[in-house]
């Protein structure tokens, strides 16, 4: 077991629970994707994951040396290059400090960005920064890597590129990965296991297993985007409701 | 910020690198070019209401009788040397701000309770004019150094701990949830995230300390004259006005702000704008102004 969470709830003070009540599993190696609206309270459950907020009940049970954590804004330090940044992980998590350029050098070439390294974030296009990120939390080799949106800003095609990516990198590695998205398909792409969280307050609603049959079955998984993309509209519509009052 | 995009993602976009184009040289010479018409228009305009003027020209002298003033004022040496003189003094104690007002300010930025009861102390002291401390130092230190050097440090000590206060206080929270993912110390944190974030606001309070230092130097001098006191260009100043000389006084004046302004020119200018270049939040040959 990797990670734990049972009747974890959340509020930022005043009455209303952001988080209600998760409780699930995630196993060793596992491929998790948190699906929901925007507004449902997805980063609050990865920074309770992540350990950067105290939940406000429930308990949860995490690897101890932590988890890799990656923002949905690649959160690059901007006055250090990226081979820079990446170095910065490596050094803070006590890596040794001969080997750290050539680990460096491995990391990026990992995102095929070994010609960049010693480019600022700010010379740095969107998915190259994405990609910088997700080099940097790969130094610091957690077995669990939490990933908050890491996509959602990026074109099409670089997003594609960047699941493959990622994909493979998960067979490779092993890790363990909590991947949070309001993007459908994007789940049914990557996740072994998808996690529908509701709004206001956030539960867990739907939990839908994805073999790599349904994947590769166009019909099946168009079909499971179709059902799925129509709870989160429901819940999205459920959030605005809220709103108006 | 441009998000390039390629067809291709996975190979490199061609990098926003700005060349140095003929637009950004032009505005870096308007930079210098706008305010020398303002200088030059501004002395046309003295010179011609010193001629409309009916006062006597001992009372309200022309830019041609001041500047007639300046070789003779140059000869005997001693503009330059008392120019060199506060020059020092400003520098020096500058510099002895900057090593007391440093380490009080992250202190400060560290520890909220000690902020919240300080805090309120330094805006005051930085609203407090630093003349009003020359009577109190010349009773403690009598006319010596020792009582510029207080009144240029209370001038100046305030404003760069503000500054980097207010550096540390806008650092995005982001980056405290990225040292804590990354597993930092609470020393790490600030080495390696928080004083190069705050470096922006902490250069911007150096700057402004140099403006109050060298201020606060004018006010000692101007009224710590005599006893072991070498003559500094604040007493070149009262000179003036003990012997009802006022083309000696403007050109004394004209003194004070042409150092000034080099200062900030040659030094706090070109710093800043480095920094801000380096981290991609202005353009090449911007001018920030302030
Ligand atoms: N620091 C905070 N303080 C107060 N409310 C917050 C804070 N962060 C998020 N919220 C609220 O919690 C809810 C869930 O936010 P969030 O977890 O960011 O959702 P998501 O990531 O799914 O878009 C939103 O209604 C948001 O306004
Ligand atoms: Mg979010």
């Amino acid at each position: 077991m990797s990670i734990e969470l049972n009747e974890v709830s959340l509020s930022y003070g005043g009455d209303e629970l952001v988080l209600d009540s998760i409780s699930t599993q995630i196993h060793d190696g596992e491929f998790v994707a948190v699906l929901g609206a925007s507004g449902c309270g997805k980063s609050s459950l990865l920074n309770v994951i992540a350990g950067l907020l105290p939940p406000s009940d429930g308990w949860l049970q995490v690897p101890d040396d932590g988890a890799a954590f990656m923002f949905q804004d690649a959160n690059l330090l901007p006055w250090l290059t990226a081979a820079a940044n990446i170095e910065l992980a490596l050094k803070l998590c006590d890596y040794p400090a001969g080997q750290r350029a050539a680990r460096v050098r491995q990391l990026l070439e990992l995102v095929q960005l070994d010609h960049a390294g010693d480019r600022k974030p700010h010379e740095l296009s969107g998915g190259m920064r994405q990609r910088v990120a997700l080099a940097r939390s790969l130094a610091q080799d957690r077995q669990v890597l939490l990933m908050d949106e890491p996509f959602a800003a990026l074109d099409a095609i670089t997003r594609d590129m960047l699941h493959e990516q990622l994909h493979s990198l998960w067979a490779a590695t092993g890790k363990t990965i909590v991947f949070v998205t309001h993007n459908v398909r994007e789940a049914i792409r990557l996740a072994e296991r998808i996690l529908v969280l509701s709004s206001r307050p956030g539960r867990i609603i739907e939990i839908r297993r994805i073999s790599d049959t349904l994947r590769n079955d166009p019909a099946h998984s168009v079909a499971l985007a179709d059902e799925l993309t129509t709870i989160l509209r429901r819940e999205q519509m459920k959030n605005d409701r809220v709103d108006q009052l | 910020m441009t998000a390039l995009i390629s067809s291709n993602p996975l190979t490199a976009p061609p990098v926003a690198r700005r060349q140095p184009g003929a637009r950004q040289r032009s505005t870096r010479l308007g930079s210098v070019f706008a305010p020398l018409v303002a200088i030059v228009v501004l002395v046309a305009i003295w010179q011609i209401a010193s001629w409309a003027s009916p006062l006597r020209a001992d009372l309200f002298p022309s830019p041609v009788m001041v500047f007639q003033k300046l070789p003779a004022l140059l000869a005997d040496g001693s503009l330059v040397s008392a120019t060199a003189i506060s020059l020092w003094r400003a520098l020096s104690g500058y510099v002895i701000a900057v090593l007391i007002a440093t380490p009080i300010a992250l202190i400060l930025a560290h520890w909220a309770a000690l902020r919240r009861g300080l805090g309120p102390l330094v805006s005051a002291m930085q609203v407090l004019p630093s003349i009003a401390w020359v009577p109190a130092a010349i009773i403690l230190f009598g006319l010596s150094d020792a009582t510029i050097y207080t009144v240029l440090l209370l001038g100046a000590i305030p404003s760069i701990i503000n500054g980097l206060l207010s550096g540390v206080d806008m650092i995005p929270p982001q980056y405290r949830a990225l040292s804590q993912v990354l597993g930092a110390s609470r020393w790490q944190h600030i080495i390696h995230v928080e004083l190069p974030a705050a470096l922006p606001g902490y250069v911007g309070g150096l700057r402004q300390g140099w403006a109050f230092a060298w201020r606060s130097l004018m006010a000692a001098e101007l009224i710590a004259v005599g006893g072991s006191l070498a003559p500094g260009i604040g007493s070149l100043l009262q000179r003036g006005r003990d012997l009802a000389d006022l083309p000696l006084v403007m050109l004394v004046i004209l003194s004070i702000l042409l150092v000034g302004i080099l200062i900030e020119l040659l030094i706090f200018a070109p710093l800043e704008r480095r920094l801000l270049q380096n981290r991609g939040l202005a353009r090449a040959g911007e001018e920030k102004s302030g």
